[in-house]
């Protein structure tokens, strides 16, 4: 995400032109490959176990690495150690690229242990852990390293036993060759010191190979760790001599102290430090906010020392932000015409020449991330050097903030990452690892910044607020002629640079260009609306308010022409095809989350097979007994395609979801068992931002402060039984992601059974968990 | 100073009576498996056994549980084998971890009180404890499992 905000800021047009010029070539290639039946045979192996293709990992700052003496080390006594160096925040990918690796290398997983890489990229590639992505852009390079080891043991046994490298079988954990046999251990010394083979000369395994890939037979990682207590998150870091350390923050973004008093914070035992922060506005990346911080000898300290500051704050540059006012203003701004980023047709003559029109708008609240881990962080900065424990989705970015931030050059700092307890986008942005380290560097001993849930709450890097406006035009038949969609809603681009109230392209690219409906005439607009709160990215970004308007909106439609909702949505979808971007009216800088678009092309009948799937499996068609009703959502996002169908069982006026389906197609999948548990959390998540999910404003303060006022789903209604279908596929259907797919047709699945059930249409996000 | 009983040992406590026992467990005695999530008693992430009985450590003072025994992740079994532990592998449970021992705390707790919970129990009796990644399908048979065996 950071990478392409900061190719969006640039106004150099060279920073972006790479990856424009790459996907024009591309496509002008595939339309040549595509005549004349040729193979990417430059990169076919042998048994055509794996023929490599392009993904948008190689456009990430510092790509991908496919050496495995950076990522790959093996012991004497046979231990195979092998680096994760992605964020590992819930969705298991610090167990399933290892496990990619180890599977092609011929590892037993018993005797693999997983170290988590510090941030350092120009070592290990890009580590944003975020975009879906780390599968994505990273399970051909675990292949490739992992048989490049094999070759390398195969070789070195030949070597020592005097026979032919092709007589050497790579067994599990051992190699063998007629009567001789080793094990990895024994061979490691001299095969590490090989040269590593160049691609072309490896072999793959093929699939009915796999031992682990493809299985789901793989506990994560830290699975024992976790449930006894050991596994190490930010706050568990302690050093010598640190100091605790809790901020008051300003209530609106950019306001200044007027005055303090510290006497009650005084009296707190265990408080030692009261300083002054710098307060900071937006855009400002992620500088962090300032205001007042209390240091003491414990968390607890810190804390109530806090909490006894009294502080006067003065009006800022966004105390006048009234959430309430503002949704009104985006819903009048909708209704006009919006900068249009997408034509195709002629909207115009469409809607003029409608024998009807049909328009509804759809508003999302704000939302914050609320990971079960609040933002955290310990810093020592000492001698001219900063050392940094902290849970972060981008290590190396922070790496980079931090230099920044300190004054000091990048090769001075070191982050290391701990596991991180959720991030959800929150913690891609590093201001509570910079204040750790300022006030380390301030006080001169190492220090850990605690934020409380209410500091998370109120001092996020807010999922945006929405109003998307659909309007469509219909002929006499009621056939859909037009399609108008305003997207209106603060941009994430407003915390980079100054804020122009448009949204820049990869929001547009979320469920808002890239509609893959049969529509002959189509107007995708962007109404301006100017952000008054610091807005950030939050699992699935800006597909969860498009896939909320575009699937109430289908369903709607269906309702008001009196047709069957999966029939109309299969019908507006189409006949099966590959969407044209160009052909379709997309803009030049349209966004397909980062990749080359002939690589992962919008895909029409994988989107309806999804949805054939998630109908049928839910029982689309039957009759169901009063207060229940099934809702279906479909929507194609970080190229996953993924449909919901809910069943909604209203109890005493409650909306319950005794049955969720979720289908998916998200290529080859490589862990089936982590991408179950990742649509199991995408209901649920999907459920809490369906019901609970508001940050209001009042005078610029976020009117909520803790779970009792921003509640979560729980465990006395949660979807009781989610299903899960894979679509399977062979390596050759390259792998995507499935951290945030799952999410974004989970609320209007839920709405549009609620409407089933009752007859009541919901509209806004959240709606609340009664009817 | 504080003495608090601490899986089974007695451990000094550097702060007053009404340190919170959340802090006091991780800040002084250095257990850092239990954690803070809210610091209202309302998510449960800081769940610990007193005396048996869940309590929400953030909720609770040093000066709450003199006299009393404190079990924390860490001593609620010797080899790390808990029934509810081992369920809580076998269902591959966790997403990111983070809220896990204060599930496991309140399962194991809630389980010892009554070790055939029905399923309105397990759902009532966890409902205290958010788990942000979702993860409550497994908890809840991970629970069950132990409960009932199935």
């Amino acid at each position: 995400m950071l990478h392409y905000l900061e190719q969006a800021m640039s106004d150099a047009p060279k920073q972006r032109a790479p990856e424009l010029e790459f996907a024009n070539v591309s496509r002008r290639g595939f339309l040549t490959i595509a005549a004349t039946g040729f193979a990417v045979a430059a990169f076919t192996t042998q048994a055509g176990a794996f023929a490599r293709y392009k993904t948008g990992g190689d456009f990430m700052p510092h790509g991908i690495r496919y050496d495995p003496k950076i990522f790959v080390s093996i012991d004497a006594d046979g231990t195979v150690t092998i680096v994760a160096h992605r964020s590992e925040m819930g969705t298991g990918s610090r167990t399933s690229l290892p496990m990619v690796l180890a599977d092609e290398m011929g590892a037993d997983w018993s005797r693999v242990k997983i170290v988590q890489a510090e941030g350092d990229e120009p070592k290990y590639g890009n580590q944003d852990t975020d975009g879906s992505r780390s599968m994505r852009h990273h399970i051909q390079s675990m292949r490739q390293m992992g048989a490049s080891v094999r070759h390398m043991l195969a070789q070195a046994a030949a070597k020592k036993w005097g026979v032919d490298a092709k007589s050497v079988t790579v067994g599990v954990h051992e190699v063998t060759s007629g009567g001789r046999k080793a094990g990895f251990g024994d061979l490691a010394a001299d095969a590490m010191a090989l040269d590593v083979p160049a691609f072309e000369d490896l072999t793959f395994r093929t699939e009915d190979q796999f031992r682990y890939i493809g299985k789901g037979n793989i506990p994560i990682t830290d699975l024992h760790d976790i449930t006894t207590g050991k596994a190490i998150y930010g706050a568990d870091v302690s050093l010598p001599g640190m100091k605790f350390a809790a901020i008051a923050r300003p209530p609106a973004v950019g306001s200044k102290p007027i005055r303090y008093d510290a006497t009650a914070t005084f009296k707190v035992p265990g408080v030692e430090k009261v300083l002054g922060l710098q307060i900071s506005n937006f855009p400002a990346k992620f500088a962090p906010l300032g205001g007042i911080a209390v240091i003491a000898s414990n968390t607890d300290a810190a804390i109530k020392g806090r909490d006894a500051l009294e502080i006067e704050w003065a009006e800022g540059p966004h105390s006048g932000y009234n959430s309430a006012a503002f949704t009104e203003e985006m819903r009048a701004t909708a209704k006009k015409p919006g900068a249009v980023l997408r034509a195709e047709g002629d909207a115009k003559a469409a809607f003029e020449g409608a024998a009807k029109v049909f328009a509804r708008d759809y508003s999302q609240a704000h939302m914050a991330h609320a990971m079960m881990e609040p933002p955290v962080a310990v810093a020592n900065v000492a001698n001219g050097k900063a050392e940094i424990w902290a849970p972060v989705q981008s290590p190396f970015g922070t790496r980079g903030d931090l230099a920044g931030a300190l004054n000091m050059p990048i090769e001075d700092v070191t982050v290391n990452v701990t596991l991180l307890g959720g991030g959800f986008g929150r913690k891609s942005k590093c201001d509570f690892a910079i204040e750790a380290a300022q006030l380390s560097q301030r006080i001169g001993a190492p220090v850990k910044v605690q934020w409380t849930r209410e500091d998370d709450i109120r001092h996020s890097f807010y999922h945006t607020t929405s109003v998307e406006r659909i309007e469509v035009a219909l002929d006499a038949d009621n056939k859909v002629t037009g399609w108008r969609h305003n997207s209106v809603a603060p941009s994430i681009l407003s915390t980079f640079a100054p804020d122009s109230g448009h949204q820049f392209f990869i929001e547009s690219g979320m469920g808002h260009i890239d509609m893959p409906f049969d529509i002959p005439n189509i107007s995708v607009e962007n109404g301006a609306a100017m952000a008054h709160t610091r807005i950030g990215w939050f699992r699935s970004v800006s597909n969860i308010p498009r896939a909320w308007a575009v699937q109430s909106f289908v369903a709607e439609l269906a309702n008001e022409i009196g047709r069957d909702h999966k029939d109309l949505l299969m019908e507006m979808i189409g006949p099966d095809r590959l969407l044209d971007p160009p052909k379709q009216g997309f803009p030049e800088n349209f966004w397909d989350y980062g990749e080359v678009y002939d690589e992962y092309p919008i895909d029409t009948a994988r989107l309806k097979n999804v949805l054939a799937i998630a109908a049928d499996k839910a029982g689309w068609g039957l009759d169901l007994p009063a207060g229940e009703g099934i809702g279906l959502a479909v929507h194609r996002s970080f190229v996953t395609y993924v449909a919901t169908a809910a069943r909604v069982k209203i109890v005493d006026g409650k909306i319950t979801v005794p049955e969720m389906h979720m289908a998916l197609d998200c290529g080859f999948a490589a862990n089936p068992e982590r991408i179950r548990s990742q649509m199991e959390g995408a209901a649920v998540m999907g459920m809490t931002t369906a019901m609970h999910s508001g940050i209001t404003y009042e005078n610029g303060a976020v009117t909520q402060s803790n779970f009792h006022d921003y509640p979560m789903v729980r465990s006395d209604n949660y979807p009781q039984k989610v299903h899960t279908h894979v679509v399977p596929h062979g390596f050759e259907v390259h792998a995507s992601g499935v951290g945030e797919p799952g999410v974004p047709p989970v609320p209007p699945a839920i709405a549009n059974a609620v409407f089933a059930a009752t007859g009541k249409r919901l509209r806004d996000l959240p709606f609340g968990d009664t009817v | 100073m504080a003495t608090v009983r601490i899986n089974g040992q007695s451990r000094t406590i550097d702060g007053p009576d009404d340190t919170t026992l959340l802090w006091a467990i991780r800040d002084m005695a250095g257990l850092t498996g239990t954690k803070y999530g809210c610091g209202a008693g309302l998510c449960g992430a800081c769940t610990v056994h007193v005396d048996g009985e869940a309590v929400r450590s953030c909720q609770s003072t040093v000066g709450d549980v003199a006299g009393k025994d404190v079990t924390t992740i860490e001593g609620l079994s010797p080899d790390g084998n808990h029934p509810v532990q081992v369920a809580w592998r076998e269902y591959n449970v966790p997403q990111c971890g983070f809220c896990q021992a204060g599930q496991i705390m309140q399962a194991a707790a809630i389980l010892k009180q009554k070790p055939d919970l029905t399923d309105d129990e397990i759902l009532e009796g966890m409902s205290g404890n958010i788990c942000r990644c979702g993860c409550y399908e497994r908890i809840v048979a991970a629970v069950r499992h132990v409960s009932t065996g199935s």
